[in-house]
């Protein structure tokens, strides 16, 4: 297994790494995976839910949440008694979020990606700092597990301000667990870059393969070491498999389609609750990683 | 013309399956895959491109070693993509391409190149045109290829006198979803009886009132849990949403899918095809 930089490991207390759990296709079990990692693990663990757009993992892991966050960007507000109309601001914006038609100036606040070149570039103090709010963050624990998520807001199309939010909490010691959200675009980008470790669960389907090459082509830009879970192993072809022997991309557990399973998940039943016998290999998992 | 968009919030849940089948069983329209991070409509739908164009858009800041005095300036940048050594270098995949840096470098060291980011396609299929693209492994500007698609879509569909447009949406409720319901006139939530299926199709319900656009809801693999079925159903009706019908699990879904067609067509329909035709003849009725 191709080891990973950064972070020297534990002795003997529980593992010390960043893991991060994604996928490309939704639905394929990001989740289920994140959060039995989560409980099968040794020592201190985090387990953190980057997909903000649509967090699942408080439904498996029951959090007692005791923190909450509003997430804020800053955004411009031109004061209108200072502007002289110069302009600069409009120019400097590339997201298009001010505009002027002579001497009405307006900002746009959700174009907005707080680069702060407007406020950079008046030289009238004419832009005050406005805040607008994206999310709420949202931390607890659920047993021996320190849990953190973001919830943004509906009708928010910048989540990438919140995932950094949540990111921002995770800890320096112990195992801390990602939860990807789907695609291979900015969220994604965004939780795998400063994980040791990307785990990459797919099912064994032609999406599941297709976008399993997506998101593992990203993971080879940045150099990370991966590997891959197969889910519903059972279910498809064997054309993931084959993939991942050409790739050199190991194959580090097979999850069979078991109804068991399936209904346990659709009751917010974790995994290593509904089918114990998983337990073992997850651990195993955890220690292969780390090692 | 009527646009019709299938979101589901949580992935997985079968909204390609869904869409590739409406693109069968569909008359007059365009399809068009929205999911441009991960899209896999086209795995159902065979395209064949008429034209394959790059899509660009945005910028990324790059410094012009031989300029660049090392001053540090560029360091205002607030997406952390500037390391500075002997000269200023910037991590193009963490630039936000706003373009301060450029701005303010006092050697004007720093360019601003047009950001590269992604494949467009017009293609033809078996079921009629299809407007689709790929966004480039890690990039940003989704939501503004989907936007792009969508309006190619749009036009494709005048041109040709179509009277609706098909669109498979992306997972979640954020950037590309949001994009991808301009002009939208009906949305299908496509959902399954689990916990986290009931929790992202509220979210995605919320979105649908927020920018008060029409929505259904399908049921996908009710039988894996009925009862949950149940509560999803009774809570969409207190919502006023009505439920377009409920498909059985069928793993000839799965075999379909191998086998690289929509699960209404084949030979020997499954459970499933007969009821993806009574949700399709019941979205029709309400067009």
């Amino acid at each position: 297994m191709a080891r990973a930089g950064g972070r020297a490991p534990a002795d003997g207390e529980g593992e010390n790494m960043r893991i991060a759990v994604a996928s490309g296709k939704g639905g394929t079990g990001k989740t289920t995976v994140s959060t039995s990692l989560a409980l099968c693990a040794k020592g201190p663990v985090q387990y953190l839910d980057c997909d903000v757009e649509e967090p699942n993992g408080h439904i498996f892991l029951r959090p007692e949440l005791t923190v909450a966050e509003h997430c804020r960007v800053t955004v411009p507000r031109i004061m209108e008694d200072k502007c002289t109309y110069c302009g600069k601001c409009r120019d400097i914006c590339l997201f298009r979020a001010i505009t002027m038609f002579g001497k009405t100036i307006m900002s746009f606040p959700e174009l907005c990606h707080s680069c702060m070149g407007c406020f950079l570039v008046c030289e009238d103090e004419a832009v005050a700092r406005d805040e607008r709010e994206i999310g709420l963050l949202e931390a607890g624990r659920a047993g021996e597990i320190d849990f953190v998520h973001g919830r943004c807001r509906v009708g928010e199309a910048m989540s990438v301000p919140l995932l950094k939010a949540v990111k921002k909490k995770s800890r320096d010691e112990g195992l801390v667990i990602l939860d990807a959200p789907p695609g291979t675009s900015c969220p994604f980008v965004e939780t795998i870059s400063d994980a040791d470790f990307v785990l990459l669960v797919t099912e064994p389907t032609p999406f599941g393969l297709h976008d399993l090459k997506l998101a593992a082509e990203v993971l080879v830009n940045f150099n990370k070491p991966c590997g891959v879970i197969i889910n519903r192993a059972d279910l498809g072809d064997d054309r993931v498999d084959e993939w991942c022997r050409k790739s050199g991309i190991p194959v580090m557990l097979k999850i069979p389609f078991e109804r068991k399973i399936a209904e346990g998940y659709a009751r917010g039943v974790n995994l290593v609750e509904s089918q114990p016998a998983l337990r073992a290999p997850l651990e195993n998992l955890i220690r292969e990683i780390c090692s | 013309m009527k646009e019709i968009v299938v979101l589901s919030g949580k992935g997985g849940t079968g909204k390609t399956t869904l869409l590739g089948s409406f693109a069968f069983l569909a008359e007059n329209k365009i399809v068009a895959d929205c999911d441009v991070d991960a899209a896999d409509l086209h795995l159902l739908l065979a395209p064949r491109p008429r034209s394959e164009n790059e899509f660009r858009s945005g910028v990324k800041a790059r410094v012009i070693e031989d300029k660049c005095s090392g001053c540090g300036t560029c360091e205002l940048c607030r997406f952390e993509a500037v390391t500075l050594n002997e000269t200023a270098f910037i991590d193009p995949l963490a630039c936000e391409g706003c373009g301060v840096c450029a701005h303010f470098c006092p050697e004007d060291a720093i360019v601003l190149d047009e950001n590269h980011c992604g494949t467009w396609f017009i293609s033809d299929t078996a079921y009629g045109p299809m407007v689709h693209a790929q966004l480039f492994a890690g990039e940003e500007n989704s939501g503004k290829l989907v936007s792009f698609v969508k309006t190619r879509a749009r036009e494709l569909a005048e041109e040709i006198g179509a009277e609706l447009i098909l669109v498979d949406g992306a997972p979640g409720i954020g950037c590309p979803v949001i994009a991808s319901l301009a002009n939208t006139d009906i949305i299908v939530a496509v959902t399954e009886p689990t916990q986290s299926g009931r929790h992202d199709l509220e979210r995605v319900l919320d979105l649908a009132d927020h920018f008060k656009i029409k929505t259904f809801v399908c049921l996908n693999k009710w039988d894996l849990n009925p009862e949950t079925a149940d509560e999803i159903e009774h809570s969409c009706r207190e919502r006023g949403v009505e439920i377009l019908g409920r498909i059985p699990f069928d793993p000839t879904v799965v075999s379909c899918q191998v086998n690289g067609t929509p699960v209404v067509g084949t030979a020997d329909e499954g459970n499933a095809a007969a009821a993806v035709r009574g949700v399709w003849d019941n979205l029709t009725t309400r067009l």
